[in-house]
């Protein structure tokens, strides 16, 4: 624990004596390798499933071009969200921005986005693994027939036991399989001979243009999230980063930038070795690709490779849907039932649980594209929000009125860029998922009123804010 | 002047139970039983070929051998090539979406705007001069 009286977030001092208020936190001990690292792991598992379905909504070029809108939607994401975090340096990330900006009802769905995502995202992550072990088993001609769903089941129940227990939930062991699943990665594209075009990856005799025409750049930019979905929990780590100034917009910027050279070069081994159509269409792309060189080690390599990204993933998620969960009902935004912690293990089991037979039905029931377009969707939601909620925190604490770890270059430019994104993506998802964004904003809305109507009675008032600023600017 | 800080009822135990189940059903109704009845993701066409060979699939040679390391003849490459997206929408769904987000987004910052400012008013006080230190946590 240390002093962090003159931290970001902390008031302006305005004067000497003002510096001698005292706090505490968690310890600052990480750099901007960490702050990379930390996104790279959190994302990579995106390289291994569901970028590819950008490429069944518009073709690979289109595939391509939504892979860089992306990466700048994230860049603004990376900037915006490195000024409030940094500043705003509490446990809660997002959900805890959102109380402290813009109010309680926007704070509930931020936490209800974070958990949708992650929840979704866990669900997609079993649906592959029960894909892959079902292929995997078949192509290495294992006697008798797999049943996938029990692998989906199995995977969901194991991850929320290690969870529950408060085993596994480490960032160093996430660290270590990341690294394999990269190295996975590395080693097929080493593999294909990038070099040598023509020799194993055929570009020259797969690319087929735009087979849904300009709208195809706009109907992919759906899956287009999916390369870079996650990197913003780059900046849950806020309260631990030795320079947050520093650190916090080196680490996620480098770790975009890391990315997009590794979605690059992932487009470009599945599209040189894949039909447009399978390739849109693939639950293991790159496990795909790693068969068609014909090489038994390196499919080998990319089935651990892929099982350990999404186990890696769905780990990651079913920690953090159930502490955002966790943290809504502490603040009694849920039922405060949620907000109980394990006795022995000091893990918020309940929220863990709650979510176990949920994650299981979307799994063994709903296809793949699906559960991801229920996570897009969720996190688009909170970029939308996070670009209306810097310009408020602009507004209400103009710079210099308080302490800011980072103050992103060119205010408001990023903000409206996301705003405009986040609207063309919208537009993206409409076309061929329609029905399911209106599904989406149905629960949201439904949910809001909800806690509008009922919950929110339950909610202390003034307890909500405890950042140590000054009131805000028109209040 | 601080405002009286508001005391919230305690919720009864069942009363949690209820709200639990009650957003568990939130996501069942409105999210899973769309997909489960096949009412989301729709937006395509499935195109049939009878007797498919991979030229009338319109696959080239390397194309075609491709698949074939995949483990696809032309019949079962066929139903994964003839469904393709349907990108003709209506602009009157295309106006209801961007009602019911842009409708989302304005009242859920109204409403929260009269809920913050219940929590500054309760934190710094309604017209006091703020402590520029702000409020011990």
């Amino acid at each position: 624990m240390v002093d962090v009286a003159n931290v970001p977030g902390a008031a302006a001092p305005a004067s000497a004596a003002d510096s001698s208020s005292k706090r505490v936190a968690l310890k600052r001990v990480l750099g901007p390798a960490h702050v990379w690292g930390l996104g790279v792991g959190i994302v990579l598992v995106g390289e291994f499933m569901g970028w590819n379905f950008a490429v069944g909504k518009g073709g690979a070029i289109a595939a391509l071009t939504a892979c860089w809108l992306a990466g700048i939607l994230y860049t603004c994401v990376a900037m915006i969200d490195s000024e409030v975090t940094s500043t705003v340096a509490a446990a809660g990330g997002q959900y805890a921005q959102a109380k402290h900006i813009i109010g309680p009802l926007a704070a509930f769905n931020v936490g209800l986005y974070l958990v949708m995502a992650y929840t979704m995202l866990e669900v997609s992550n079993a649906i592959v693994t029960g894909d892959l072990i079902q292929a995997f088993a078949a192509n290495m001609g294992l006697a008798g027939e797999v049943d996938k769903r029990a692998y989906m089941t199995l995977t969901i129940v194991f991850l929320a036991w290690l969870n529950y227990r408060g085993v596994l939930a480490t960032l160093t062991l996430n660290y270590i399989i990341t690294a394999i699943a990269f190295a996975a990665i590395l080693a097929l594209f080493v593999a294909v001979n990038p070099l040598t075009p023509g020799a194993t990856v055929m570009h020259d005799q797969l690319l087929t243009g735009l087979p849904y025409g300009g709208l195809g750049i706009l109907a992919a930019m759906h899956f287009g999230l999916w390369f870079y979905l996650g990197i913003e929990g780059t900046t849950q780590a806020a309260e631990e980063v030795r320079s947050p100034a520093r650190s916090l917009p080196l680490g996620t910027l480098t770790g975009i930038m890391t990315l997009l050279i590794a979605a690059t070069l992932t487009w470009y081994i599945g599209t040189g070795l894949m039909p447009w159509e399978y390739l849109g269409q693939a639950i293991t792309p790159l496990y795909d690709a790693a068969r068609l060189t014909g090489s038994l080690p390196l499919e080998l390599f990319l089935f651990v490779g892929t099982l350990f990204a999404t186990l890696a993933s769905a780990n990651g998620c079913i920690n953090d849907a159930s502490r955002a969960w966790f943290a809504m009902g502490r603040d009694r935004y849920m039922p405060v039932w949620f907000g109980a912690v394990h006795p022995r293990y000091h893990t918020p089991y309940r929220s863990i649980l709650f979510f176990v037979p949920i994650a299981i039905l979307f799994a063994v029931s709903t296809p793949l594209d699906q559960t991801i377009t229920l996570s897009i969707l969720s996190g688009l939601l909170g970029y939308t929000i996070m670009a209306i909620g810097v310009m408020m925190f602009r507004r209400k604490w103009p710079l210099g009125s308080i302490a800011r770890g980072y103050v992103h270059p060119l205010h408001p430019l990023p903000a409206i860029l996301l705003l405009g994104l986040c609207a063309v993506t919208y537009l993206a998802v409409f076309l061929g998922y329609g029905t399911q964004l209106l599904a989406m904003m149905a629960f949201y809305i439904f949910a809001s009123a909800w806690f509008v109507l009922h919950r929110y009675k339950y909610c202390r008032r003034g307890d909500q804010f405890t950042m140590p600023w000054p009131k805000p600017k028109g209040y | 002047m601080k405002r009286a800080p508001y005391e919230p009822p305690t919720q009864s135990v069942f009363g949690q139970v209820v709200d639990a189940f009650l957003m568990l059903a939130l996501v069942l109704v409105i999210l899973y039983l769309p997909l489960l009845l096949g009412l989301a993701g729709g937006g395509t066409t499935v195109k049939t070929f009878d007797a498919p060979t991979w030229e009338a699939l319109g696959q080239n040679a390397t194309m075609a051998a491709q698949w074939e390391k995949l483990g696809f003849d032309p019949a079962k490459a066929s139903e994964i090539i003839g469904k393709r997206f349907d990108y003709e929408f209506s602009w009157v769904a295309l106006a209801v979406t961007a009602l019911v987000i842009v409708g989302y987004f304005v009242g859920m910052l109204r409403w929260s705007e009269k809920e913050y400012r219940d929590v500054i008013a309760e934190r710094f006080g309604d017209d006091a001069k703020a402590d520029p230190r702000g409020p011990t946590a």
